[in-house]
């Protein structure tokens, strides 16, 4: 897929992210980690309704919702502790980057955008591919969510 | 040399009581001259997040582990990190981390290999630091850059490769996984699922000691009473033995390795940091499945 294929508000975010050096992205990632958006009351006081993303090591949890309108915007929402900061500032970039867009948009967001932020060297492995599950796992359940 | 050893009483039953702090003595001892305190953590991030004042940050991805090979620094690279974070050959270092010191014990395993001499564990690690309400900041020290000397790694000692391992079959092996890591059941971590291994089982004949055994619920060590019903009785093993440990990539077997050499006090014991990342994918070597220990290859003399 194209670099066409991020929407704007993302693709800001990598180009940010790269601008910088490797100590300053894990600053910036510490950043979106604090930024990460609380979880609104009704998932707040219902927990079991978010999902567990298992493929990554810490604790990491997401729900969505898709508006029923013609474009069908996605709201995304995400829950992981405090001890946790890399997933949570992961998870920090795909609310900033992709909350609110049509459906369409993000599973038009191509499955190695994690590996764009500059922090494959940082990073290990096994953290990166946790973070590719997650965009996979948000893609999966629009897909899902469109079709039922 | 460095500071004067923690003397919190269930630190004087273990073998080498000295390798312990409390976080009472670590309050103490915080602004004393000669220390450096080492956060050391699974995520790379978390240190930034709040630490105990005055400490540094290791990550074991990005300063310990070499970025190319799958080894370890050499000595010069190491030099440069402790000179950078303000340690000298002759600092008291105390080290503590996320999950019940995993990384932590990592750490002073990979500052073991290199001799450095006054490295300690703060019993409990960070998560102990935290429940009991004690001071953190984001403040990130500024360490003067000092010299620390070039020093070969040394990795005989506490270090064993795979050659070692299938050379050591007769003597004792523990395996720190799981159980179901253990069995084959799974080949991987509960909860770490991508860092799989082709083959699933345990090396034969390794006693199956899972590393959070050693822990309390706090992240605590076991006392010595406790750790030899649990190496001793359960799992074997006899005073003098040469013991070697393994897990997945080698960190859960630094904690292990580290309860077997400094609180329970065995001259030799190992470290396979290759491990079930390795073993699991290796060709021709052998492999036990189920809960039985198994048996020792008939050609245990040849690797």
């Amino acid at each position: 897929m194209s670099e066409t294929a991020i929407p704007s508000a993302l693709a800001e975010i990598i180009d940010d992210f790269n601008a910088i050096t490797e100590r300053e992205r894990l600053e910036l990632l510490l950043e979106f980690s604090d930024e990460l958006p609380a979880l609104p009351e009704r998932f707040a006081e219902h927990p079991e309704l978010l999902e567990r993303v298992v493929e990554c090591q810490t604790p990491l949890f997401l729900t969505l919702e898709i508006a029923d309108t013609d474009a069908r915007e996605v709201s995304l929402f995400f829950s992981a502790p405090p001890e946790a900061p890399t997933s949570r500032g992961f998870a920090g970039v795909l609310a900033e980057g992709l909350d609110g867009l049509p459906a369409a948009e993000i599973l038009a967001v191509p499955n190695d955008m994690p590996d764009r932020l500059g922090l494959t060297r940082a990073i290990t492995p096994l953290r990166m591919r946790g973070m590719s599950s997650l965009l996979g796992r948000i893609k999966r359940k629009v897909a899902e969510g469109l079709a039922a | 040399m460095g500071l004067a050893a923690d003397t919190t009483a269930k630190f004087s039953a273990y073998a080498h009581p000295g390798r312990l702090v409390s976080t009472d003595w670590l309050a103490e001892h915080l602004k004393d001259d000669g220390l450096v305190v080492v956060e050391s953590n699974e995520d790379i991030l978390l240190y930034s997040t709040g630490h105990i004042p005055g400490a540094v940050n290791i990550d074991w991805h990005t300063d310990l582990n070499d970025e190319v090979t799958r080894d370890y620094v050499e000595g010069e690279a190491f030099a440069r990190l402790m000179g950078s974070k303000g340690i000298t050959r002759e600092t008291t270092v105390v080290i503590y981390g996320d999950k019940s010191n995993w990384w932590a014990a990592y750490a002073l395993w990979v500052f073991t290999l290199f001799g450095h001499e006054d490295v300690r564990l703060l019993d409990g690690g960070r998560d102990k630091w935290l429940a009991e309400g004690r001071e953190t900041t984001r403040e990130k020290p500024r360490p003067e850059t000092v010299d620390y000397p070039v020093v070969p790694r040394n990795d005989d000692a506490i270090r064993a490769f795979r050659e070692d391992v299938s050379a050591h079959f007769g003597k004792p092996l523990i395996d720190v996984r799981s159980p179901e890591e253990y069995t084959g059941e799974r080949t991987h971590m509960p909860d770490y699922p991508q860092e799989g291994t082709l083959r699933g089982g345990h090396i034969p004949t390794a006693a199956s000691v899972p590393w959070s055994k050693a822990a309390n619920e706090d992240g605590t060590f076991r006392s010595r009473p406790e750790l030899e019903a649990l190496y001793l009785d359960e799992a074997g093993l006899k005073p003098g033995d040469d013991v070697i440990a393994y897990c997945r990539i080698g960190e859960r077997s630094s904690h292990t390795w580290f309860v077997l050499k400094h609180l329970l006090g065995f001259d030799s014991v190992r470290n396979y940091d290759g491990s079930w990342t390795e073993w699991g994918n290796a060709v021709r070597v052998p492999i036990a499945v189920g809960t039985e220990r198994g048996e020792a290859p008939a050609s245990s003399s040849r690797s």
